[in-house]
Order: C-alpha cells, then sequence, then structure tokens
C-alpha cells in the first residue's frame, strides 16, 4: 500500500469479500448437505447450516463406493506419477544441461513439444498403446524386416505383447512423462554457475556424484513445488483412469468412482451421500494445496518464465 | 547463456535420458502417427487391413452439420468460460495485490479451486444446479420450469460454462498475483507521486504491464476448454440433453469409445491438435517477442 485511501480500502474489502462468498460457498454448500440426513437435503430450499449427519453419510458413501481400497489405488497412482515424474524430469534436465552432445537440443524439443500433445486429443490412439505398449518396437521389427529374418534363421517369430489395462503400470507409466517438469528442472539447472562444476570435477567428483549430492540438495525447493502441482493433477487424472480401467473393484480410483454416487434420476435423492463422497475425495489434493502453497505458487511463477 | 563447463561421457547422457525418450516416444508420438494413420484410412468391413480414403474421413467429418454444431458450442464454451473465470480472478488479483491487512486468508482461499478435480466439482455443482434439490430448487418451486438443464439444452450449457470458470478460477489467479507481484514497487510509487489514484493505478498501469500474463494465461484457459472439460460434461450431462453441451472432446470421446468409429475420431482428434498446437505454438511466437519489466 502505497497512500491512504480509505474509500478505496473498502472497496478492496467489498471486493474480496465478495470473491470470497464466490469461492467459498460450493465448498460450504458440499460440506453442509453431507452433514445432512435424507429428508434435510431433499428439503427446498436448501438448510445452509450443518446438520449432525455427516459421520453416518462418510461412512454410507465410504461403503457404496467401496472408497477404502479405491483411496489406497489412488494414493497408488499419485504417488507413483509424482515420483516418476520428478525422477525423469531430473535425470532428463541433468542430461540435457550437463553434457555437451549434439543431439541434446534435439532431445529437450522431442520432450518439450509435448506439451502440445494433451491426452485428451490423443486419447484413441493412446488407448490402443496401453492394450499393447510394445507395438511401436513390434512394428518397427516388422518394418525392417527383422521378424522375417529371425523367423528365417531360429525359427522364432517374435511376437512383442505388454498389456497395460487394469494394471498399476497402466495407470501410471503414459502419465510420467512431463514437458513441464523437465523444462522447470532444466531452467533451474541453468542457473548452476559454471564455477560449482569445475570446482566438483576439481574435486574428483564424477557426473553422477556431482548430480546427487550437489545438484539434488540444492534443487529441493523446486522439487516440493514440482511434487505438489504433479499430485494435484495426478490425483484428480479422470479421462484416463477411465479408460485403462475396465476391472472398477480392483483398479477403480476415487475420482470415477464418485460419478457412482450420483443418485439416479428416477431414485432416492440422497445427495448427502453423494456430497459426503466428493468431500472425502477433494480433501486429500485440498491439504496438500493449502499446506504446500508457498513452494506450489514459487512453481507457478517459475513454470511462466 | 550457454554453460561452458560439462561433464564428458560417451554413453551416460543417453542412459540418463532414455526413460523419458522411450516414454515420450511410445505414449505421445507414435500414438499421434497413428492417429494420422486412422484418420487417412478405413478399416474393413470383413478385415484385412485398412484401406487408403485420403481426405474421406475429414470429409465425413466435415460435412456432418452435428460436428460443425459442436464446434460452435465449443467455441461458445471456450469464449464464455475463458473470460468469467478470467475476469473474476484478474479483479480478485488487482485487489489482493494491494496488500491490506488480512489479505492472506482471502489469498489462500482464492486458489482453493485450483485443487479440485474437474469430476469432483461437476457433481457439486449438479447438486448445486439441481432443479429439485437445492438451492435452486426454490425457484422452481415459484416459477415452475425456469430453471432445468436435465431438459434445456442451453441451462446445461450454462451450467456447464459456469463450473468451468469457477474451477480455473484458482489457477488464474494465482497467475495474475504472481505477474502484479513482479511489477517493481517503484513504478507504482512513480505513478502514485504524480498523482495517479489507485484506480487509475490498476487501469493504466499495472493492466498494461501485465499484458504478457493475460495473454498467456488466455491460451492456457482456451486450451483447457477443450481437455478439462471431459470431467465436467461427463459428471453433469454426458452431453445431454440431446447433445447440447457436447463439445469437440466429448465427441472424440463418445465416437471413438461408444460408436467405435476409430477413423472418424481419429480425423476429429487431428483437428483438435491443429487448433492445440496452433494455439500453443501462438503462445510461444508471444513469449518470444515478450517485453520485461522487471
Amino acid at each position: 500500500m502505497i497512500e491512504r485511501s480509505s474509500l478505496f480500502d473498502f472497496v478492496t474489502y467489498a471486493v474480496m469479500v465478495l470473491g470470497l462468498v464466490i469461492i467459498i460457498t460450493p465448498f460450504w454448500i458440499v460440506l453442509v448437505a453431507a452433514s445432512l440426513s435424507l429428508p434435510e437435503v431433499a428439503r427446498v430450499p436448501l438448510t445452509l447450516w450443518p446438520s449432525s449427519h455427516l459421520m453416518e453419510n462418510l461412512s454410507a458413501a465410504w461403503s457404496r463406493a467401496d472408497l477404502g481400497p479405491k483411496l489406497v489405488n489412488t494414493l497408488i497412482v499419485a504417488a507413483g506419477v509424482t515420483i516418476g515424474k520428478i525422477t525423469i524430469a531430473a535425470l532428463s534436465a541433468f542430461s540435457i544441461v550437463f553434457f555437451n552432445y549434439r543431439a541434446r537440443m534435439l532431445c529437450f524439443w522431442l520432450i518439450f513439444l509435448t506439451l502440445m500433445l494433451p491426452l485428451e486429443v490423443r486419447i484413441v490412439p493412446t488407448y490402443s498403446i496401453a492394450a499393447n505398449a510394445l507395438l511401436p518396437f513390434q512394428t518397427l521389427l516388422d518394418a525392417t524386416g527383422i521378424t522375417s529374418l529371425i523367423e528365417a534363421i531360429a525359427g522364432i517369430r517374435i511376437e512383442l505383447n505388454w498389456n497395460l489395462l487394469n494394471s498399476y503400470t497402466g495407470l501410471i507409466l503414459p502419465l510420467i512423462a512431463t514437458a513441464t517438469g523437465t523444462f522447470l528442472y532444466r531452467q533451474f539447472f541453468m542457473t548452476i554457475p559454471d564455477e560449482l562444476v569445475e570446482a566438483s570435477k576439481m574435486d574428483g567428483s564424477g557426473p553422477m556424484r556431482f548430480f546427487f549430492e550437489v545438484l539434488i540438495p540444492l534443487s529441493r525447493t523446486n522439487m516440493l513445488a514440482l511434487a505438489t502441482i504433479m499430485f494435484v493433477s495426478s490425483w484428480n487424472q479422470y479421462l484416463w483412469p477411465l479408460l485403462v480401467t475396465t476391472d472398477r473393484p480392483n483398479y477403480g480410483t476415487v475420482v470415477m468412482e464418485l460419478k457412482a454416487l450420483i443418485p439416479a434420476q428416477n431414485g432416492t435423492p440422497d445427495w448427502n451421500v453423494t456430497m459426503a463422497g466428493a468431500l472425502l475425495v477433494m480433501l486429500p489434493p485440498l491439504l496438500v494445496v493449502a499446506f504446500m502453497q508457498r513452494w506450489f505458487v514459487r512453481g507457478l511463477i517459475t513454470k511462466d518464465k | 547463456m550457454e554453460r561452458r563447463a560439462h561433464y564428458r561421457n560417451r554413453i551416460l547422457p543417453w542412459l540418463l535420458i532414455a526413460p523419458q525418450l522411450i516414454l515420450v516416444l511410445v505414449f505421445f508420438y507414435w500414438p499421434t502417427s497413428q492417429a494420422l494413420y486412422w484418420a487417412f484410412t478405413l478399416e474393413q468391413a470383413w478385415g484385412g487391413g485398412n484401406e487408403w480414403v485420403g481426405f474421406d474421413n475429414f470429409m465425413g467429418v466435415f460435412g456432418d452439420g452435428r460436428y460443425w454444431s459442436t464446434v460452435g458450442r465449443s467455441a461458445v464454451y471456450a469464449i464464455s468460460a475463458t473470460a468469467i473465470s478470467m475476469g473474476i480472478a484478474l479483479v480478485l488479483a488487482l485487489f489482493v495485490d494491494r496488500g491490506l491487512k488480512g489479505t492472506k486468508l482471502f489469498q489462500s482461499v482464492f486458489i482453493w479451486p485450483y485443487a479440485l478435480a474437474a469430476p469432483v466439482v461437476g457433481v457439486a455443482f449438479r447438486f448445486i444446479f439441481s432443479p429439485q434439490a437445492g438451492m435452486i430448487g426454490s425457484l422452481n418451486r415459484i416459477w415452475p420450469g425456469i430453471w432445468d438443464p436435465a431438459t434445456n439444452g442451453l441451462h446445461a450449457l450454462i451450467m456447464v460454462i459456469i463450473s468451468h470458470a469457477w474451477l480455473s478460477i484458482g489457477y488464474n489467479f494465482v497467475f495474475f498475483l504472481a505477474a502484479l507481484q513482479m511489477i517493481p514497487r517503484s513504478i507504482a510509487e512513480a505513478g502514485a507521486m504524480d498523482g495517479a489514484r489507485p484506480a487509475r493505478r490498476m487501469l493504466d498501469l499495472q493492466l498494461p504491464l501485465i499484458a504478457p500474463t493475460t495473454f498467456f494465461l488466455l491460451i492456457m484457459n482456451i486450451i483447457s476448454t477443450f481437455t478439462d472439460s471431459f470431467g465436467l460434461i461427463d459428471t453433469m450431462t454426458e452431453g445431454g440433453p440431446i447433445g447440447s453441451t457436447e463439445v469437440m472432446v466429448y465427441k472424440i470421446y463418445y465416437d471413438g469409445f461408444k460408436s467405435l468409429d476409430y477413423s472418424g475420431a481419429a480425423a476429429q482428434s487431428i483437428v483438435l491438435m491443429l487448433i492445440v498446437i496452433t494455439l500453443t505454438f501462438v503462445q510461444f511466437k508471444w513469449v518470444e517477442r515478450r517485453i520485461h519489466y522487471t
């Protein structure tokens, strides 16, 4: 604040309170509805004050959508994707920034340009890949004639097949490649002074030792920011789990199960249970964002540059 | 800035980058090339591989009136959701940036929507906008049929757009606030010294200075209406009633996985891909020429 202006301060608070109402109302309605009994939630207009049935609605949602195992699945997938993305982004950025080989810019662009191909625009063909992740290699072998060559020599026909449907690998692996993460790490690694590299070289450390003992500790803040963003986005994945899991009971995630809690058109309008389910599903990423806000905001800012 | 100190090794850098390169090739470039292949071929009904059909699939898609109404709907969706969300987020960020007492509390709440999954928001807003229950129900008691997204297509589209706009407020807010806070304080002080009141400074100083971020967000928001809309629409309306909330991504999903028309879906994917690539490219071009004030 530069000068005093009580009128404008009043406007400022008024606008911020209005914004607060816009943002908080949906959260509040979900929370209130999740605490109502069935007759209470069906009443019109809706009460805007919580009632006492929160626990029973939570447990109803928990058992109806079988949320226990689904939460475990979601946690495994979110953790797997987050760790995978960070590892793979750090390694690729390290390779691109600290080694001098001719194809490194090509590699960087190959990774970076995937920003232009979000999952949603390539779902149909990516799904066929998930049915057999080795299909590209099989096609390559077929096209180069290696398959027929080996068949002629050894009498064995190579059939590469690796089905990713209904498996944690299938839920995790296709989401791990990350242009954003690689870009963020690259930006950070570029700010490491040359002197640091030379000093550790002089001390006789090899590249991997430099990576683990200098770069990783230095990039801890970036890692936290990236981890927050990645965790939220992978917890919230919807379309991909929907496609690769036909075996819902064993591999379903919480976000996709939520749809099953919506009351049927002519069924009991037990929205209180639905909202209790929504509350459970939204809570983990919300807590992560609330607690990690400082780092995550920094991460997003660096992404912009 | 080019780095002078490098490590020398022939194999190690390739080993380090190989995992990501393999993933990118298998899950990004291969499917994209497959989409191209499918878009220009047609699977024969009795098997025996795909037949080259040139632009027939595209002609089929473009000749379909329903496709064009989907495109028009996507455009309306993209423009209105982006405008509402960015507008609200910008106003909030401008006022939060004044840094009055207690602002931190508001600031952290304004980010919350960022944490939510589109389907969660879809389910919550479906209840909030439900014509029978909850909030809107009382309006419908007074004027029956004034709001019914289950049968009225326009109502359904408005409902989805509002939900999308609300969901993106958090993301937009963070970027706007970050951009505003990067403006050097001295510029605002100089403006104040020249007699510009806070409101005047917002309009003539801060807004032009964050123009690059605004443009970046514009592109990101439009792309997100193409991609993130799936979770909302699938939980709220499933494209209905009678296709009135079917946007491009949802039609691709429907044609590909429900109607099993891979060639048609692939052709539509290519079109959507081109739109996203064009938008991203425009964005990069802009970033290159971007003026830095700090």
